[in-house]
This record gives structure tokens, C-alpha cells and sequence, in this order.
């Protein structure tokens, strides 16, 4: 078996499907909820249809994106409890970020830096879920406090700021690691792809096959 | 609008200045809550300037109608039966926008143009760039805009700046029948007020005074109360002022955020400049190195 044959199933369509409602949803929400972020994104909101039509898209897509994370979050949780390899692997960062792959603990299903997005992904689309309702003024706002509704749209932003970092660094990330994305669009890696990336997932699976 | 193209002091979610060039004199409404009446005339001028009918509303047991403001009410008379001095006190308020100087909703409002903010000190709200999304009434610290449910646009007091703009008084002081109500120069309106002020206290009312608060700026509405030292008799908030969380929620924080946003991307790049892809390493091409030496 040649190792630059893609043989390993990485994705199954049915992940692949649901990673990238999360995705379109995510940069329909992104791209409305900037526009209203801040006055220089606001021509933003012609890919919308407008200012009203931009506001009353933003949360059916925040919350399509948010049932569709939950649906992927149920499949990949185990996946993202970090180990003790995982604590080496933070600890050698400058190691990750200088491409020394070869000197970093063996990673697992994803690795230390994948966990961590994977997390405060969860962290931040539940706040945005929460605070989001308690602005969306249409059905909800009116019944919670001022300060309620105030804090909810600091925390709205806040939350939003960091769920948008946090996907510049996976788009980043997967765009530098040759391979990645498209393991999420056809679902297959190569054997070389695993055993250098996350070598202890291909530990298991090749153990799994034997 | 046309007519006061010219003389804007502010201009919600717009980064630069806007067609300011022309000042006007500050302008302002007292409300000298001591000589009212509750006859509610300045309601109805309100309501047939600005061509506007509310629904009937119902009953609650007070001679306040309709029961909040709403949409079509942008002024109402709020009636408290308070025991301030140990003996009732009927006091009654018109409420509605208070024209901040500091306004909440226009530091608040996502929408170029939405609210703006003329030199004369009128805040007014431009129904055509309104998207709807109720951030004025989240920073207002009055509780005052309110939303149609008719067409999700925001809608609140102009302090009838249609008027103004040709030299007229808003409606409802043109209806007054005591002259509670009073409209003129900022400063002559404080004067006038400050004289209110010390015939109160003649008259016994001790803490009678100006509410004008500070906190947001100074208003272009303001009250000549018998009680200024209790406010909240009246149901105005003591120390109004745009609230340190939607400072932050809209303050240096966004543009901050904004440069967080695009030095991240620019530092990706770099990255990738520097160190180059991540490539998987080809054992053939490991092979073959060691070939080599």
C-alpha cells in the first residue's frame, strides 16, 4: 500500500455536509453581523439586500449555524478532551508555529490547537445564542431589562470578536497545512498526511484495521 | 430635512464629520411640571402635526392614556399620586424624548444616517435609514423610542424640528394653556426656569429645581420639578447618562477590534511567507536524501 494513496477516510459526507453548513451559515452571520459592527463594514449590508433585510437575516443564520455546530459538536466532543500530550504540544508552540512538526508530541484525532478552537468555539456560539436572543428585538428583546439587553449586546460583540478570530486562525491554519481542506471536501487523507500530522490517530486506526 | 442639510452636529454609525458648517442656536423645551394641568392638549397638537392616530387603548385606572408611549404617541402625559411630604401630591409629567446632548441611541443606532443630531440640539430620528434592530432603545437611558410593529421602523419626539427649522414652536407648546410648557433658547429657557425655580421656593417648595441632567450632556428638554432632589417621583432616573456598557459595547473597543481583526489576517500571511506551507514530507523524498550523503 503506497502511502500517497488517499486510503484513510478522515470525513465521512455526512461531517463533511454538516462542517460546512456550519461554514456558510458562519460567514452569512459573520458578514451581516460585521456590517452592523462597525460604520465601515456597513456597505456590507447590500450583500444582504440592505440594512432591514440585514437584520432580519443575521439571526435565522446565527441560529441555523448554531443547531448545525451543535449536530457536529455531539460527533467530535470526545475528540477534543485534551491529554497530557496535548499540554507538551502547547508548551512547544514556537515549535508549531516555526512548521518543526517533527518535534511536537504525537497528536491525536486533531491536535492541542484544534481542541482549543474546538472549544472556545463552543464557548462563544453559546454566548452568542444567549445574548443574541435577548437582543433580537422582533420577538424577544422586550422582555428582559435594560441592562440585560446592554449587557447582551457588549457581550454579543465581545463573544462575536472572538468567534471571528478564532476562525481567521483555522482558515489560516488550514490553509497552511496542505491537505486540510481537502480532507473536508473529498474526505480522504493520505497515510503520510496522518502519520505526519496526527500520528497517534494513525497509530489507532492502523491498529484498528489490523 | 432639507432645510437643516447644513447644520448637523452628529450623525449615528458615520466616522467623519458631517455638513456642519452652518451653527444654529441651541434650542429648548421646558416642561415646568408646577404649572400643569394634565388637560393633555399638547397630546393632541402632537398627535394632529404629526398626523398621527394611535389605537384606542384601555382603561387602566388613571386618567394616563394612552398607557406607554407607542409608535404614534410621542408624548404622554404620566400621572403619579405620590406622598412625598406625608399629603398626596398629584404630579403629573409629559414625557417624551429629552433631546440629550450625549444621545444614547445615536452613539447606539448600527445605521449611517439613522439619527442625527442637528446644532440647534434637536435629535431626530430618520425613519428611511432605519433598519430596525432597536439599539436606540437599548442605549437611551429614558426608555424612550419605540419600534411599529406596522414597519419596524423607530420612532420617538423630533421636538417637531419640521417646525423649528422655519421658525415655528413645536406643537405642543403652541397648544399649552398654561404655559407649562415653554420653548426658546437654550439659555433663556434655563433663565426662565431658574426664576420658576426660586418662586417655588417661596412658595415652600424647598427642593424645587432644574432637571437638566449633566450626565448625558445636558438635554434640550428639561423640567422645572417641585421635587428636583427626588426625580424618581417623577419616574426620571436620578443621574441618567449613557451607560458604561454600551460605552464599551460601542466605543474604542470596535475600532480596536477592527485592527485586531486585520493584523490577525496580516500576521497569517506573513506566517506563511516566512515558514511556507506545511507540507506532508514524502518518505521517497527522505530516501533519497539519505542517498545522497
Amino acid at each position: 500500500m503506497s502511502s500517497e494513496e488517499e486510503t484513510i477516510v478522515r470525513y465521512d459526507a455526512s461531517e463533511r455536509i454538516n462542517h460546512w453548513i456550519v461554514a456558510i451559515t458562519f460567514f452569512l452571520s459573520s458578514l451581516s453581523g460585521l456590517a452592523l459592527f462597525h460604520p465601515s463594514l456597513f456597505f456590507l449590508t447590500n450583500l444582504f439586500g440592505g440594512g432591514p433585510w440585514t437584520r432580519i437575516l443575521h439571526p435565522w443564520t446565527g441560529i441555523v449555524m448554531v443547531v448545525a455546530f451543535v449536530l457536529m459538536a455531539k460527533w467530535m466532543w470526545r475528540d477534543n478532551y485534551l491529554n497530557d500530550n496535548d499540554r507538551r504540544w502547547l508548551s512547544q508552540i514556537s515549535d508549531v508555529i516555526g512548521n518543526r512538526e517533527e518535534h511536537l508530541p504525537p497528536a491525536g484525532r486533531y491536535n492541542a490547537g484544534q481542541k482549543i478552537l474546538f472549544w472556545v468555539l463552543v464557548a462563544s456560539l453559546a454566548l452568542l445564542l444567549l445574548s443574541g436572543i435577548v437582543m433580537w428585538y422582533a420577538y424577544f428583546a422586550l422582555y428582559f431589562p435594560l441592562w440585560v439587553r446592554q449587557s447582551a449586546a457588549a457581550i454579543h460583540a465581545l463573544a462575536a470578536f472572538v468567534l471571528v478570530e478564532g476562525i481567521i486562525v483555522h482558515i489560516y491554519a488550514s490553509i497552511w497545512v496542505k491537505g486540510s481542506i481537502h480532507a473536508m471536501v473529498g474526505g480522504k487523507v493520505t497515510p503520510a498526511w496522518a502519520r505526519q500530522h496526527h500520528p497517534e490517530w494513525y497509530r489507532e486506526i492502523s491498529e484498528g484495521k489490523a | 430635512m432639507p432645510l437643516q442639510s447644513l447644520d448637523i452636529a452628529a450623525r449615528s454609525a458615520t466616522t467623519l464629520p458631517s455638513p456642519g458648517i452652518r451653527r444654529t442656536e441651541e434650542v429648548a423645551k421646558l416642561i415646568d411640571i408646577s404649572k400643569c394641568i394634565g388637560c393633555k392638549a399638547c397630546q393632541a397638537a402632537c398627535m394632529e402635526w404629526n398626523d398621527l392616530r394611535d389605537e384606542v387603548g384601555f382603561n387602566f385606572g388613571s386618567y394616563q392614556n394612552p398607557a406607554d408611549l407607542t409608535p404614534a404617541s410621542w408624548t404622554l402625559m404620566r400621572f403619579y399620586e405620590v406622598e412625598p411630604a406625608g399629603h398626596l401630591e398629584w404630579l403629573i409629567r409629559k414625557d417624551g424624548c429629552m433631546h440629550c446632548a450625549e444621545p444614547g441611541c445615536l452613539e447606539a443606532c448600527p445605521s449611517p444616517g439613522a439619527i442625527v443630531k442637528y446644532s440647534n440640539g434637536i435629535v431626530d430620528f430618520v425613519e428611511e435609514n432605519c433598519i430596525g434592530c432597536g439599539y436606540c432603545i437599548t442605549g437611551c437611558p429614558f426608555n424612550i423610542p419605540r419600534i411599529s410593529k406596522q414597519d419596524d421602523k423607530a420612532y420617538k419626539c423630533t421636538l417637531c424640528s419640521d417646525r423649528v427649522a422655519v421658525g415655528l414652536e413645536p406643537a405642543c407648546i403652541k397648544a399649552c394653556p398654561t404655559q407649562a410648557l415653554v420653548f426658546g433658547s437654550k439659555e433663556a429657557m434655563r433663565e426662565h426656569a431658574a426664576d420658576r425655580v426660586a418662586e417655588l421656593q417661596e412658595r415652600g417648595f424647598k427642593n424645587a429645581g432644574i432637571y437638566d441632567p449633566a450626565g448625558v450632556g445636558g438635554t434640550h428638554v428639561i423640567y422645572v420639578l417641585q421635587h428636583a432632589d427626588q426625580p424618581e417621583l417623577y419616574e426620571l432616573p436620578k443621574d441618567p447618562k449613557i451607560s458604561p456598557v454600551v460605552k464599551l459595547w460601542k466605543g474604542i473597543t470596535k475600532p480596536l477590534a477592527m485592527l485586531a481583526l486585520g493584523a490577525s489576517v496580516l500576521v497569517g500571511f506573513l506566517h506563511y511567507v516566512d515558514v511556507g506551507p506545511n507540507e506532508v514530507k514524502h518518505e521517497k523524498k527522505a530516501s533519497d536524501r539519505r542517498d545522497r550523503t
